[in-house]
């Protein structure tokens, strides 16, 4: 009964979404105030259904519903409770049911959160963000019904992914999919303003709050399926330029670019049609993420079942959605220009030539994505593979500068900028980071020349940050008191700014330590063996089977010393599920700041060892690593920080009038 | 500035051409030509399975058969072969065909058991002890399975189990197609 009642939902989710997409935005063409605000109701009551529906799919899911042909292909009743309520969405049905729900959310909470936004506007924004909603409800109903039965039911189901029961992992889609989704809003706040042909200030000030909220979780979600990559994977890397990984990051490059572009229009109402752009390309660019990891287009690790005929209808789905936005801004965006003088050298011109290293990029990663696509299309079939050595040789290069121009950019002025001034300010960040970068050198030799490059750059980055916080609260300039005040009056988007750029810099410094000084052995032990990697000595003393919930392992020991110093022991596991009748490679990790000690155990690759008592290990030492998850979580930090503004507050009254009722909170608060 | 805001739409309209393109149902982007196809088999030369009453399998035993035959490369400890044997004996049992096997980095005496347990369906049978056959024939796992032409032209490569029905009907085509299959003049 349960799963009927979800599909019954989902198609009464459609028929109010049905509704929305028309109502409202006739009405605000009509200038009818009731046809507008229903966009309000129908908003809400069509996340409180597609609520039902998911409600209804977790349901089936926790209580091992055998019945339902997707809890039988994706859970077992032995499965840990966390990974059967995580099944709900580790399958296509059921993440697309996911990215409907967010969709449904993001759209009920611009219709109740968005008091102070002109009713056309709303209306316009929120009839869009319904356009989007019967796109995937129908491409749900038809095509990937996640509540279809199965007669006989099975005794017990499948099982997931092993790969995916994991922690990490049952919280990475729906973090991503707030930030793919989340931009959605913006997509919607885009597409409107082009409707309506006005782009202002104030509609920069709508859009700003959702798409750093939708970054944030864009962030938190790549951070952490680069972590989980990073431990359960057992390769020992964190990135690896899959096409999925790529499509996730495309997005964040755009979202990030979008967030100053943003501020741009609203401070100094320029930048408008590139504003507009960079809305629509972001969203774009998460639907073509969900595009290519569900149609089979290209090879990846993270692909769903393939089916044609769904990829036919997101390929459509795609065509109406990019196409009509491109071609609606073709049409209008030339007539929206103007506005924002400024000089070459200035904060405008900053963010333009951040914009623009950004959108370079973004084209690369593009390219480097869909070029064996491309190819093997040209080629008559022959195939070719794009791997990391393209994307490190394009995009490297290229975002370095960036990282240059993040530490000069706060300290530029609107409108012109005094080279002098902003030059006396700089001029110790650069002698220090000039100077930490031969220090670096002599101690530290044998890496590439851009591996120093990229630390010194990261470095004044880095302290670029902290001379411009230190301005502004006049460190050492003024008594600590009055430091203190102004630290506290300061305000929460420049609170953010600081930390997130100075997470970037703590973060680049782990993505270089770790890819261009790690050290790496993959070798066959046996009980005793002794390596000795990176200063460490590990010693492998044999291997055990153990039993979990659902699965067996061989769980390896390795101790570890240095300086003859004991510094315990690594236990890597290699863990084989029988019922998904696949294995996974636990690997077990020593952190510290300073570097992982990382170990992963195989079975002997070889047939040819003789004796079962043969492993191989695989250990690495990679330095810094663990500032990618502290950069990437002051990331995360600072763009919260940031979202907790009073200017960004849809609408906060002015902050003299303390006095008046406290404004309605946005998300993220 | 007016034509420039058309660049967005022509870039997107031309990637989703390639994605048009791309969707084709028959395109399988998991799919690796191999470089054999339509070039002579490799030359190698396997000795007998210890303990089996059978020939070995060498090169020239691939040329000069009535049709093509199928090499497929085995082993008693993959699972997937296991799976595997069942529709390949049909094959030959029902359909007449010649099977070749390579016996792929295995112990004799467990090819040997594992023969004796699942019925022997194969014409001939190397050892391959030492995985140098399965190099020169540039296999990705086992099992894998050709189809050789009277000529010993490499006509068709499977990489995994032949097992299910589409996996079955799609190696029945390639042996149809093999039955048809001309040499070229001149080669």
């Amino acid at each position: 009964m349960t799963p009927e009642i979800g599909h019954f939902a989902l198609a009464l989710a459609l028929a109010l979404a049905l509704i929305q997409s028309i109502l409202p935005i006739l009405g605000a063409a009509r200038n009818d105030v009731v046809w507008m605000k229903s966009a309000v109701w129908t908003s809400v009551a069509q996340t409180v259904f597609v609520g039902i529906a998911f409600a209804a799919l977790m349901t089936a899911f926790v209580t091992s519903d055998f019945t339902v042909l997707n809890v039988i292909e994706n859970s077992h009743s032995l499965k840990p409770l966390l990974f059967k309520i995580s099944g709900t969405w580790g399958s296509h049905e059921g993440s697309l049911l996911l990215w409907v729900l967010i969709l449904a959310v993001f759209g009920a909470l611009v219709a109740l959160l968005g008091n102070n936004i002109a009713e056309g506007t709303k209306a316009r924004t929120l009839s869009v963000q319904a356009w989007i909603s019967v796109g995937f409800l129908s491409f749900m109903l038809f095509t990937s019904n996640p509540f279809d039965r199965v007669f006989p039911p099975p005794l017990d189901g499948q099982d997931l992914n092993p790969l995916l029961q994991d922690v990490g992992l049952a919280m990475h889609p729906p973090l991503l999919y707030l930030g793919y989704v989340g931009f959605s809003i913006v997509f919607s706040f885009a597409v409107a303003a082009l409707i309506e042909g006005r782009v202002d200030a104030a509609w920069a000030r709508w859009v700003r709050p959702w798409a750093l909220a939708a970054w944030v979780f864009l962030t938190a979600g790549i951070a952490l399926g680069s972590w989980w990559a990073y431990y359960e994977l057992g390769w020992g890397g964190w990135w690896f330029w899959d096409p999925v990984e790529n499509v996730s990051f495309m997005p964040w490059l755009m979202g990030t670019a979008l967030l100053h572009s943003a501020i741009v229009t609203e401070k100094r109402g320029a930048f408008k049609s590139w504003t507009i752009l960079l809305a629509i390309l972001t969203f774009s660019l998460s639907l073509l993420g969900t595009f290519i990891v569900r149609s089979g287009l290209l090879t990846s690790v993270h692909a769903f079942a393939v089916d044609p005929e769904r990829g036919f209808y997101i390929l459509g789905l795609l065509a109406v959605s990019i196409g009509g936005s491109f071609a609606l801004y073709a049409w209008r965006a030339p007539s929206m220009e103007g506005g924002g003088l400024f000089k070459p050298v200035s904060r405008e011109a900053g963010l333009l030539v951040n914009n623009l290293i950004l959108a370079t990029a973004t084209g690369i990663v593009l390219f480097g994505t869909l070029y064996p696509l491309f190819y093997e299309a040209l080629n008559d079939g022959q195939k070719l593979s794009v791997g990391p050595p393209f994307f490190n040789a394009g995009f490297i290069p290229v975002i370095l500068p960036l990282v240059f121009m993040m530490g000069l950019g706060p300290f530029l002025s609107w409108k012109r900028a005094n080279v002098g001034t902003v030059a006396a300010r700089l001029k110790w960040v650069a002698v220090l980071s000039v100077g930490f970068g031969l220090v670096l050198w002599y101690l530290v030799r044998g890496g590439p020349i851009l591996g120093y490059l990229s630390l010194m750059l990261a470095a004044w980055l880095l302290f670029a940050t902290l001379r411009e916080w230190a301005l502004r609260i006049r460190l050492f300039e003024e008594s600590f008191r009055v430091t203190m005040r102004r630290a506290r009056n300061l305000p929460r988007a420049s609170w953010g700014m600081t930390i997130a750029h100075g997470g970037l810099a703590i973060a680049i410094f782990g993505f270089v330590g770790s890819s261009v000084w790690k050290s790496e052995q993959i070798l066959f032990v046996s009980p005793g063996t002794e390596i000795s990697i990176a200063g460490f000595d590990v010693t492998f003393t044999g291997a055990e089977q153990i039993r979990g919930p659902n699965y067996v392992a061989e769980r390896g020991t390795l101790s570890v010393r240095r300086n003859g110093e004991d510094l315990g022991f690594l236990y890597p596991e290699r863990r084989y599920y029988p019922v998904a009748d696949s294995s996974t490679t636990e690997s077990s990790i020593r952190s510290t700041v300073a570097g992982d000690l990382y170990a992963s155990l195989a079975q002997p690759a070889s047939e040819n060892v003789e004796g079962a008592n043969v492993w191989t290990l695989r250990i690495l030492y990679e330095p810094l690593v663990m500032l990618i998850w502290i950069g990437s979580s002051l990331l995360v930090l600072g763009g919260t920080i940031s979202l907790t503004d009073r200017r960004l507050r849809v609408g906060a009254p002015r902050r003299t009038a303390a006095s008046q009722p406290a404004p309605l909170p946005i998300a993220g608060e | 500035m007016r034509w420039l805001a058309f660049a967005p739409l022509l870039i997107a309209a031309v990637i989703g051409g390639f994605f048009l393109w791309g969707l084709d149902p028959d395109r399988d982007p998991n799919a690796i030509p191999s470089v054999l196809i339509s070039q002579p088999a490799p030359a190698f030369d396997l000795e007998a399975v210890a303990g089996l009453d059978m020939p070995g399998l060498e090169r020239a035993d691939l040329v000069g058969n009535e049709g093509p035959v199928i090499v497929n490369v085995f082993a008693s400890w993959c699972v997937p072969c296991r799976a595997e044997h069942a529709v390949l004996t049909s094959l030959v049992e029902q359909e007449g065909q010649t099977l070749f096997g390579i016996n792929y980095k295995d112990k004799p005496e467990d090819a040997v058991r594992w023969l004796n347990e699942l019925g022997n369906s194969y014409a001939r049978i190397g050892s391959d002890l030492s995985g140098r056959a399965g190099i020169e024939w540039g296999i990705s796992g086992v099992p894998e399975t050709f189809i050789v032409a009277p000529d010993g032209t490499v006509l068709y490569r499977y990489v995994g189990p032949v097992v299910g029905d589409d996996a079955v009907q799609t190696f029945r085509a390639a042996l149809r197609d093999a039955e048809d299959w001309q040499p070229e003049a001149g080669t």
